[in-house]
């Protein structure tokens, strides 16, 4: 699975990083999101949501998270 | 009469409600312009640079309430003024004792925070009550899309605030913890059953959830405003408190006009006294329940003052 860091890199760069990463992704594939806790977590997954990508679920894993999603259409 | 003191003529209807402000300079003035929810037709906004660039000096001012304001104009280019304005569709504000151009944020329009449609709201309190007078002083109206609330909805005299109530289709919910992670306010926490559990106490209807879900597990029970009455600024500032909640956006004009109903009743031969004060002096009790017989749904079962901002400068006036 593609895994995508987003560690360290704060908003709205995250985002428009991960836009850019799922450009290079199929739709129906699913992809891993690395985020910080705060802001990132909070606003990162709305907006993917926003742009028509499927989360499919959020885990903390030692101190950040793991969003995945699968990629909309186009 | 000879050429030099040749009377001025100038229709003073165009004066009457207002909009029209004395500046500094000789003959000069201010034409404070109504632009209500700050949202500005392109093809108005060249209009008003047009009629600025022939009868201005070079500048516009956009003022805090979100008018443009033409700056240095002179008195005698009044009618000029506001004719070919009125060419653009672009009409002047109101000053005084008189209800205001409502102010908005962009709402839920284009703005991923956004819960209602703030710039109809604006626009309908604009076309139907703007420059109403209340007899004692000015009114103030605004909306905020959501409670991040950058309009400052509270320091309004009627402050309204976009709100949903979250309500959670438990079969819909897969547990992946997106919503709790979401919520700025603690009013979600998953519980070892892997399910979000709320807290409705907490809750500030900000619908985070709601945008976060991955399967619309959330959905929106009551949708409409949280309106706060009382607020101002200036020199003591008050800020608005709780009247209503979840007030649905087709009564917004209905419910303004019940608070002016009882301002312009309650302040009579009481002065120059702003909406908050008289709310001070009266208690709020008493447009609680006048609201309460038109809005049964909307209007909350107590509420309190509206509460005074310690500006530590001055001594503040007790209202009588
Ligand atoms: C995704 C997050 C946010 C978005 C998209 C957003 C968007 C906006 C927009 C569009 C405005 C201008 C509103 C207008 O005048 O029409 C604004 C102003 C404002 N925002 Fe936000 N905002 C966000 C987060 C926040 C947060 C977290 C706060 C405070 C904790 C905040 C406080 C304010 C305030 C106080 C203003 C008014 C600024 C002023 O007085 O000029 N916003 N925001
Ligand atoms: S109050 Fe809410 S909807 Fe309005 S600009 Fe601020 S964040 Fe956006
Ligand atoms: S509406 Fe906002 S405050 Fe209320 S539970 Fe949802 S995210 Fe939390
Ligand atoms: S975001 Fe939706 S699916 Fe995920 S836990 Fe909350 S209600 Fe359930």
């Amino acid at each position: 699975m593609n895994v995508i860091d987003l560690r360290g890199v704060t908003c709205p760069t995250n985002f428009v990083k991960a836009k850019l990463a799922l450009e290079l992704v199929e739709t129906g594939e699913q992809v891993e999101f690395l985020l910080d806790d705060g802001e990132p977590v909070k606003n990162v997954p709305r907006s993917l949501k926003a742009e028509g990508h499927k989360l499919l679920g959020l885990k903390e894993v030692e101190g950040h998270y793991v969003l995945t999603l699968e990629k909309g259409a186009e | 009469m000879s050429e030099q003191n040749k009377k001025t003529a100038i229709d003073l209807n165009n004066l009457k409600a207002g909009g029209f402000i004395k500046e500094r300079g000789k003959d000069l003035f201010t034409v404070r312009l109504r632009v209500p929810g700050g949202r500005l037709p392109v093809e108005r906004l060249k209009k008003i640079a047009e009629v600025a660039e022939k009868y201005g000096q070079g500048a516009v001012h956009l003022s805090v309430r979100q008018s443009v304001e033409l700056i240095n104009i002179n008195f005698k280019d009044f009618d000029a003024v506001v004719a070919e304005l009125g060419e653009g569709d672009q009409r002047v504000a109101s000053c005084g004792a008189r209800i205001r151009v409502p102010t908005a944020c962009g709402g839920c329009e284009y703005n991923p925070n956004g819960l209602v449609d703030t710039q109809a709201s604006a626009l309908e309190v604009d076309r139907t009550l703007f420059g109403t007078p209340t007899g004692h002083h000015k009114f103030k109206v605004g909306f905020a899309g959501c409670p991040f609330d950058c309009p400052k909805s509270a320091i309004n005299d009627v402050g309204f605030q976009g709100a949903v109530l979250p309500e959670l289709h438990a079969g819909d919910c897969i547990g992946c913890g997106l919503c709790a992670k979401t919520c700025s306010d603690g009013a979600l926490v998953m519980g070892d059953d892997q399910m979000p559990h709320f807290n409705p106490e907490k809750c500030t209807w900000c619908g985070d959830c709601l945008k976060v879900c991955p399967t619309e597990a959330w959905q929106a029970a009551k949708r409409g405003y949280t309106v706060r009455i009382g607020g101002k600024w200036g020199r003591y500032p008050l800020v608005g408190t709780l009247f209503a909640t979840f007030l649905p956006e087709n009564q917004v004009e209905a419910f303004i006009s019940e608070v002016l109903a009882w301002y312009v009743e309650k302040g009579t031969g009481r002065g120059r006294v702003r909406l908050g004060d008289l709310i001070i002096q009266e208690g709020p009790e008493s447009l609680l329940a006048r609201l309460r017989t038109k809005f049964p749904e909307s209007v909350v079962d107590a509420t309190i003052a509206p509460q005074i901002i310690n500006t530590q400068v001055g001594t503040r006036r007790i209202p009588q």
